[in-house]
C-alpha cells in the first residue's frame, strides 16, 4: 500500500525545520479530529456531511504525498454525494496509514 | 500588497501564511477559520488581497464574496477544479490555486494579483453591485457547493421543510439548505407573499382560493386565518 511521505512538506519547507515542525504539529492536532468526525457521521450514514469530511482530509492526503490515496479519496467522495459508501473501506485503509505514519513522527 | 487568509483549515492557513513568507510584497495582516469571523473584520479594515478557501461549511467562499461590497482581489484556494468557470465570473476574483499548492504556483499567483491592482480601477466593478443588477429578476441559491442561478418571476412556490426550503419553480424543482424568512427577505413584496408559516406563493401563479387555501398550479396551498387579509387585499377583486 502506498505510503506517506514528506515530498511536499520538505519542498514547502525549503529547509526550515521549525516550519516543518509547525506544520506536522497542526496536522497532527487536526487529522484526528477531521477523522473522528468522518467516522461518526460514516457510521450514521450521513452521507453528505461524511462526503465534507471526506474532502477536507483529501488536502493532507495530498500534502502527505499520497498521489493514489488522493484518487481513492475522490471517487469515495463522489460516491457518498450520490448516497452510496462505495470505497469506504479502501478509504479506511488510507486513514488508518495515515494515522500509523503520524503516530510515529 | 495587505492580505488576509480565510480557510477553515488550519493546516492549509499554515501552509498559506508561510507562501506568503516566500514572495515579497505579500503581507498576512490576519487569518481566519470562517468567512463570518473575516466579514467582521473587513467591516472595520480593508485589505488588498484575499486568499479564499471555496469549501466551507455554512458559508461558502462564494457565499463570502457576495456579502462584499467592494471585493478586494481574491484568489481562491481549493482542492476542487469544479468551480473554475463559475469563479471567473467574479471580477474580484484573480486566480484560482488547486490544494496542495505549490510555491511557484503561488508566485505566479501573487505576481498576477500584483499585476492588477496597479491597474485603473474603472475596469473592476464590484460583484454585489454586477449582482444586484439583475437582481430584480435572478435569484442565487447554494445547492451542492454551486450557486444556481433562478428567474424569480418563474418561482411560483415556496416551502419550508425543516432546514430546507423547497423552491418550485416553472422549470424546475430546488431544494435549498435555507430558511423560508431568508428567502422572503430576498423575493420581491409586490409578487411573492407568505401565506402560511411554511409557504410563499407567487401571487401572479394563483389558479383560485377557496376558504382557507389556495391552488398554485397543482398545489392546494394552506392559507393562515392571519395572512388572509393581506392575500385577500392583494387580488384585484371584481
Amino acid at each position: 500500500m502506498e505510503q506517506p511521505n514528506f515530498s511536499y512538506i520538505d519542498q514547502l519547507s525549503r529547509g526550515d525545520d521549525v516550519f516543518k515542525q509547525k506544520l506536522l504539529d497542526i496536522i497532527k492536532i487536526e487529522f484526528p479530529e477531521e477523522k473522528a468526525i468522518y467516522l461518526k457521521n460514516i457510521e450514521s450514514r450521513k452521507f453528505k456531511e461524511a462526503a465534507e469530511n471526506v474532502h477536507k482530509l483529501k488536502h493532507k492526503i495530498s500534502i502527505l504525498g499520497l498521489e493514489k490515496s488522493y484518487v481513492v479519496a475522490t471517487n469515495f467522495e463522489n460516491n457518498l454525494i450520490e448516497s452510496s459508501d462505495l470505497g469506504r473501506e479502501e478509504f479506511e485503509d488510507v486513514l488508518e496509514v495515515m494515522t500509523n505514519f503520524l503516530s510515529k513522527l | 500588497m495587505d492580505c488576509i487568509i480565510i480557510d477553515d483549515e488550519a493546516t492549509a492557513r499554515a501552509i498559506i501564511e508561510q507562501l506568503c513568507l516566500e514572495v515579497p510584497d505579500v503581507n498576512v495582516i490576519k487569518t481566519f477559520p470562517n468567512a463570518i469571523q473575516a466579514i467582521k473584520y473587513l467591516n472595520q479594515n480593508e485589505v488588498d488581497l484575499i486568499f479564499l478557501d471555496i469549501h466551507m461549511p455554512d458559508f461558502t467562499g462564494f457565499d463570502f464574496i457576495q456579502t462584499l461590497k467592494k471585493p478586494p482581489k481574491i484568489v481562491l484556494t481549493t482542492s476542487d477544479t469544479q468551480f473554475a468557470i463559475e469563479a471567473f465570473e467574479y471580477d474580484c476574483i484573480v486566480d484560482y490555486l488547486v490544494k496542495p499548492i505549490t510555491l511557484s504556483r503561488f508566485e505566479k499567483s501573487v505576481q498576477k494579483a500584483l499585476s492588477l491592482s496597479t491597474m485603473p480601477a474603472q475596469s473592476e466593478p464590484s460583484t454585489t453591485e454586477s449582482l444586484d443588477d439583475n437582481s430584480g429578476n435572478d435569484l442565487y441559491v447554494n445547492i451542492d457547493r454551486r450557486l444556481i442561478k433562478i428567474d424569480i418571476p418563474s418561482i411560483y412556490l415556496v416551502e419550508a421543510k425543516g432546514d430546507y426550503i423547497y423552491v418550485k419553480t416553472e422549470n424546475k424543482n430546488y431544494t435549498v439548505h435555507s430558511t423560508l424568512k431568508k428567502i422572503e427577505d430576498k423575493l420581491p413584496n409586490d409578487l411573492f407573499l407568505k401565506v402560511h408559516r411554511s409557504f410563499i406563493i407567487n401571487i401572479n401563479k394563483i389558479v383560485d382560493i377557496e376558504d382557507n387555501s389556495v391552488l398554485i398550479k397543482k398545489d392546494v396551498i394552506p392559507v393562515s386565518r392571519s395572512n388572509r387579509p393581506e392575500l385577500m387585499k392583494r387580488l384585484n377583486l371584481l
